[in-house]
């Protein structure tokens, strides 16, 4: 492996243009695969999700899941593709030990969706539009596992061992037209447009999409071409980047190798490049030379697909907002900042909020517990927001006894702990922890009572106006009242008995 | 009782259900007629005893209880090794597959299985079914009953040498270019390839999965029929397989005729290929349909000159894929895995280790078709034929109800005479491939035995797709008429074992 | 129609993953020129205007619902693997990708 110095970023902009093609595989969330019945459910012990057909036995044949040509034509549908009205699967040859039959079964020159587009938004606010190439159905590959190597690299290991549970799995890939003019922003338009993509695909509930678990996997393409030019240079493909932050990273570390080449009077060679997460580089792969013949033809053991209009008309009624006109809906809706509504985004909150405002939390609140105190429990233990164990009902119920008076945000902090580490709902909570603000005005007068008279230096502070010490004395009252009084109460109660006036 | 094994299976299923034979005497009188004659025919690769005895027990246990028995109940019946069965061996005539038993039935498996057939074992067959002579078996090869030095014909010279040798009333074939039929043609028994997409590929090991197609085969149409009817149907685990009922085909069979039927001759299918004696059989059959009051009509197929270059490209370039999951990681042969070896090298060490010469010459040759830059030279324009074969069927059939022809251009012909000549070999399938290539239905049954050989001539008679009882009804006419003639079956006359 | 070369063949060969001695190379050459020698023919309708058959049938649109069937057990599974391990199926070391 030969290491290029790089040329720094602003200079390899200053002479060349990016050109990027993006290539995304989606693992549908389908029941079962793509071709035979076999569950997709995630987690199996290896080997216990598989047939004939997806092990590729002797004699067994494929049959094509009804949901995945749905899935397949929604996504197409949502990118603005034109719907082929007649295509075929075709098989794609060559020898994997991953790859039960020696071919995979996938989509050539017949692809069911084409000639599309995405527009995303960068963080600015500009609206980038995307123009997408097309979405072909296909199948995932088994699971290998390489043993005697290096940490499970496949260099060096003395053999693998495989699961097929995977294999068939469908996959829709989306590949975008060459995307030119995005200039130094190149990088963050790839990231937005994955982003893009993945809230789409989550917005049709066709996949679950989640990235780090490889339900969304990102071929990087890029070359570079002089400014000025019009003619694209040679490219490079980095596979598996799975992450957004990574194809951003991929992208702009390609840029600079790619001028460092070229400009040290180098050429680029057309191979796969390995994207490393430690320090952002990638490494050279496999080269692309012309050994590689797919010979694909018409998959033989399947029938041409093609989607009646009207069922096509159908499924296009059926979609939902697109992610990027929600999101900026609901921003003004609520009433946060771009840089606000992005960090939500983020953290992976809108749907959770959305579901909190519709069980009946206003939304200041939703978002209050959702990018408060629950982004935080998230972070610590390590979860995404939607794997914790509170539901939006139970937030709506928490913002619910806030409103009522019923609980402090104090009290309603507690109440959050108890649901996630599993007490019951927030009223079981409330009771069992016996969270309820003293709301009780004897019970409360008492306890003001009783601090006054056990702190009669203050009391008297307070009645020579100096008003701020009151905060001694409510905190007294809190303490004895184990946190469950309304604070604001407290001190109107303690100002009145006092015979003083705020302000 | 040596005469049970000249039963038809119609009779033994009759005498079965009416008490008169059991299950197991039948079952056991085969068993013990594949012990006496086998080592010489060498039909079978696996003689499944024990699970074809606990099957026809089972049969007696259910006529003995008064439960519905099927109209094959009890039958015997020899399986062609490419269909899966469960829990017994199936090699599809290779090494690569030595030893592998499947976890699964095949759909056709199945369905004889659920009939009540017994199934006695399985036959060979030329590897991965392709040949047409049985010699590309990796077990040996199978001997013509009619002279155990000649072939069998193939691929599933097992199947029809196991019907003429009397060891299995009924058996299976595959029939991708004429598998079925050019058998049946040389050993004077009938084998007939159904419709493409009437009989379940599930679990039939694939040789070209746009031409194979199962089917039956047996010493009589009537026998065939009622096979054809157990086995065919819609399978929902078979994308090709056609959503519609089955064709009265034992209704056909029992009512045989041809009288107002206009059939037609192909003006193609004679000349310099063709053996005096095979053509003499073929136009006296043709005589005896006008005598039986059938109209005969000359059609015209120029494209089918073509149809075995198109077959030679289309066949190999399905098979070079189908077979590509032969490579040592899951199942099957592992040669050259010494610890050192990639898995890449292994599965090529395996792959030439596993696969026989036609195999790796027909491999070959569809990687070829399919390469870049040959793609539509070769398996595009071999498509396009297939379409122009297809125009030439569907002309015919709008003058003609069926087409008549010699099954194949000569009789069985010497084991080793065709060995390393592969393109004298693919001629045997001259007549047969045009009915693949358009997916349509076909027959042969015996016509005589040609003169200067005294081997068996087959007539192959042709219909429409979906019309595969109009061969059962032209069939049986023929069939009862040449019977009448020679005074017995055609198979009488072939010398003892 | 070019005839075939024994480079030729040794290079399909590679591609389907088959280990010919060179022997067999001579051999497959030469039967394999004849036979594409007489195959070719077929280029005698690549100029006409006939749209391709795939497939016999005319048939489209065959799927099923997305309904889980049983899997085999992984016992079934691996029944007929060369070699197992760790309730997987065990390969040689796999050149490639990395
Ligand atoms: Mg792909
Ligand atoms: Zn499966």
């Amino acid at each position: 492996m030969t290491v290029t110095e790089l040329v720094s970023y602003e200079a390899a902009l200053a002479g060349y243009d990016p050109v990027m093609g993006l290539e995304v595989h989606v693992e549908l969330g389908t029941k079962t695969k793509m071709f035979c019945g076999c569950s997709t459910e995630l987690g199996a012990e290896p080997n216990s999700q598989t047939c004939p057909t997806c092990l590729g036995l002797p004699g067994s044949l494929p049959v094509v899941n009804a949901i995945g040509i749905e899935s397949a034509i929604k996504i197409g549908l949502a990118l603005n593709c034109e719907i082929a009205e007649w295509c075929r699967f075709a098989r794609k040859n060559y020898f994997y030990p991953d790859m039960p039959k020696n071919f995979q079964t996938s989509q050539y020159d017949e692809p069911i969706a084409f000639n599309g587009h995405l527009d995303v938004q960068l963080e600015d606010g500009e609206i980038f539009r995307v123009e997408i190439e097309r979405a072909h159905m296909e199948e995932d590959t088994g699971k290998s596992t390489h043993v005697g190597g290096a940490t499970g690299r496949i260099h060096g290991a003395s053999h693998s061992l495989l699961d097929y549970n995977r294999a068939g799995i469908p996959l829709i890939e989306i590949v975008t037209k060459p995307i030119t003019g995005a200039g130094e922003r190149a990088p963050e338009v790839a990231k937005a447009y994955v982003a893009e993509l993945r809230e789409l695909i989550k917005a049709l509930g066709v996949s679950e999409a989640r990235m780090e678990m490889g339900q969304m996997r990102c071929d990087v393409n890029l070359s570079l071409m002089p400014k000025g030019s019009t003619t694209f240079g040679t490219r490079s493909e980095t596979k598996n980047v799975n992450s957004l932050r990574s194809v951003e990273r991929a992208a702009r570390f390609e840029i600079q190798r790619h001028a460092a080449v070229l400009e040290s009077g180098g050429t680029i060679v057309q191979e796969t490049r390995h994207f490393h997460e430690e320090d952002g580089s990638t490494t050279a792969g496999r080269i692309k030379d012309n050994a590689e013949d797919y010979r694909y033809f018409p998959e033989p053991d399947l029938v041409p697909v093609a989607p009646a209009r009207e069922w096509v008309e159908e499924l296009r009624t059926t979609l939902p907002e697109l992610p990027r006109l929600r999101r900026n809906r609901l921003r003004e809706e609520w009433g946060v900042s771009e840089h606000d509504m992005q960090s939500i985004l983020n953290a992976g909150a809108v749907e959770l909020i959305v579901a909190t405002i519709g069980a009946g939390a206003p939304s200041d609140q939703a978002r209050k517990w959702w990018m408060g105190e629950l982004a935080r429990n998230a972070n610590e233990s390590g979860r995404a927001l939607d794997e914790l164990p509170i539901t939006p009902e139970q937030v709506a119920r928490v913002a619910a006894l806030v409103a009522s008076g019923d609980l402090n945000d104090k009290l309603a902090r507690q109440v959050i702990e108890g649901v996630l580490a599993g007490e019951g709902d927030p009223d079981t909570v409330v009771d069992k922890r016996g969270l309820k603000v003293v709301s009780d005005e004897g019970a409360l007068g008492t306890a003001v009572d009783e601090a006054i008279a056990g702190n009669a230096g203050i009391a008297d502070k307070i009645r020579g106006g100096k008003v701020a010490a009151v905060g001694a004395l409510v905190g007294a009252v809190m303490k004895a009242t184990r946190g469950q009084a309304d604070a604001a109460r407290v001190k109107e109660l303690i100002l009145e008995k006092l015979g003083v006036s705020e302000g | 009782m040596t005469d049970i094994i000249k039963l038809t299976a119609a009779e033994i299923a009759a005498k079965i259900a009416a008490g008169e034979l059991t299950a197991v005497a039948v079952t056991e009188a085969h068993l013990a007629r594949i012990d006496a004659v086998d080592e010489k025919v060498h039909a079978f690769l696996h003689i499944d005893r024990e699970g074809a005895l606990a099957q026809a027990r089972a049969v007696d246990a259910k006529r003995a209880a008064g439960e519905k028995l099927g109209p094959l109940a009890g039958v015997p019946l020899a399986l062609k090794d490419i269909f899966t069965t469960e829990g017994v061996p199936t090699t599809v005539g290779s090494k690569i597959l030595e030893g592998w038993i499947p976890p699964y039935d095949a759909t056709l498996t199945r369905k004889l299985k659920e009939a009540d057939v017994v199934i006695l074992g399985k036959t060979n067959m030329d590897e991965f079914a392709m040949g047409s002579s049985t010699e590309n078996s990796a077990y040996g090869p199978t001997g013509n009953p009619w002279d155990l030095t000649r072939i069998p014909g193939g691929s599933g010279g097992g199947s029809s040498a196991a019907l003429a040798a009397y060891q299995a009333p009924l058996a299976i074939g595959t029939d991708t270019g004429g598998s079925i039929r050019q058998p049946a043609s040389v050993t004077g028994t009938v084998g007939v390839k159904p419709t493409y997409g009437g009989v379940s590929r599930y679990g039939m090991v694939a040789f070209s999965s746009s031409l194979d197609q199962g089917g039956p085969c047996a010493r009589t149409v009537l026998d065939a029929a009622l096979l054809h009817e157990v086995i065919a149907g819609h399978d929902p685990l078979d994308s090709t397989s056609i959503d519609a009922p089955v064709p009265p085909v034992v209704e056909a069979a029992r009512n045989g005729s041809v009288a107002g039927m206009r059939v037609g001759v192909v003006k193609q299918f004679r000349g310099e290929h063709y053996q005096a004696g095979v053509m003499q059989r073929f136009d006296e059959a043709v005589t005896l349909l006008k005598e039986l009051g059938a109209e005969i009509v000359e059609v015209d197929c120029p494209s089918f000159d073509l149809a075995l270059s198109a077959y030679y490209l289309i066949a190999p370039s399905e098979c070079s894929s189908n077979l590509a999951r032969f490579d040592a990681m899951r199942y099957g042969l592992r040669v050259g895995d010494d610890g050192t070896k990639s898995a890449e090298d292994v599965t090529a060490l395996t792959r030439e280790a596993g696969f026989g010469d036609e195999v790796k010459r027909r491999i070959m040759l569809g990687t070829y078709a399919l390469s870049s830059g040959y793609y539509d030279a070769y398996y595009g324009s071999a498509q396009k034929v297939r379409t122009l074969i297809k125009q030439d069927f569907d002309t015919s059939f709008e003058q003609v109800d069926v087409i008549v022809s010699p099954t194949t251009p000569t009789t069985a012909f010497p084991i080793g005479e065709r060995a390393d000549d592969p393109m004298a070999m693919y001629l045997a399938d001259l007549c047969t491939i045009p009915t693949n290539l358009a997916g349509n239905a076909a027959m042969s049954l015996p016509c005589g035995l040609a003169p200067e050989d005294n081997l068996p001539v087959g007539l192959q008679i042709i219909a429409p797709a979906m019309k595969d009882d109009r061969l059962y009804q032209v069939g049986a006419a023929v069939e009862a008429a040449f019977v009448e003639k020679w005074g017995h079956p055609l198979l009488e006359e072939a010398p003892s074992l | 129609m070019p005839g075939i070369t024994r480079e030729e063949v040794a290079h399909l060969a590679r591609l389907a993953r088959l280990e010919l001695s060179g022997d067999e190379l001579d051999h497959f050459a030469g039967q394999l020129d004849d036979i594409i020698g007489a195959v070719a023919r077929v280029a005698e309708v690549a100029e006409q205007d006939v749209p391709p058959t795939s497939h016999p049938l005319p048939l489209t649109n065959v799927m099923r619902a997305d309904e889980v069937r049983p899997s085999l057990t992984p016992e079934q599974a691996l029944s007929g693997a060369p070699a197992q391990e760790q309730q997987r199926f065990k390969v040689p070391q796999i050149l490639g990708e990395d």
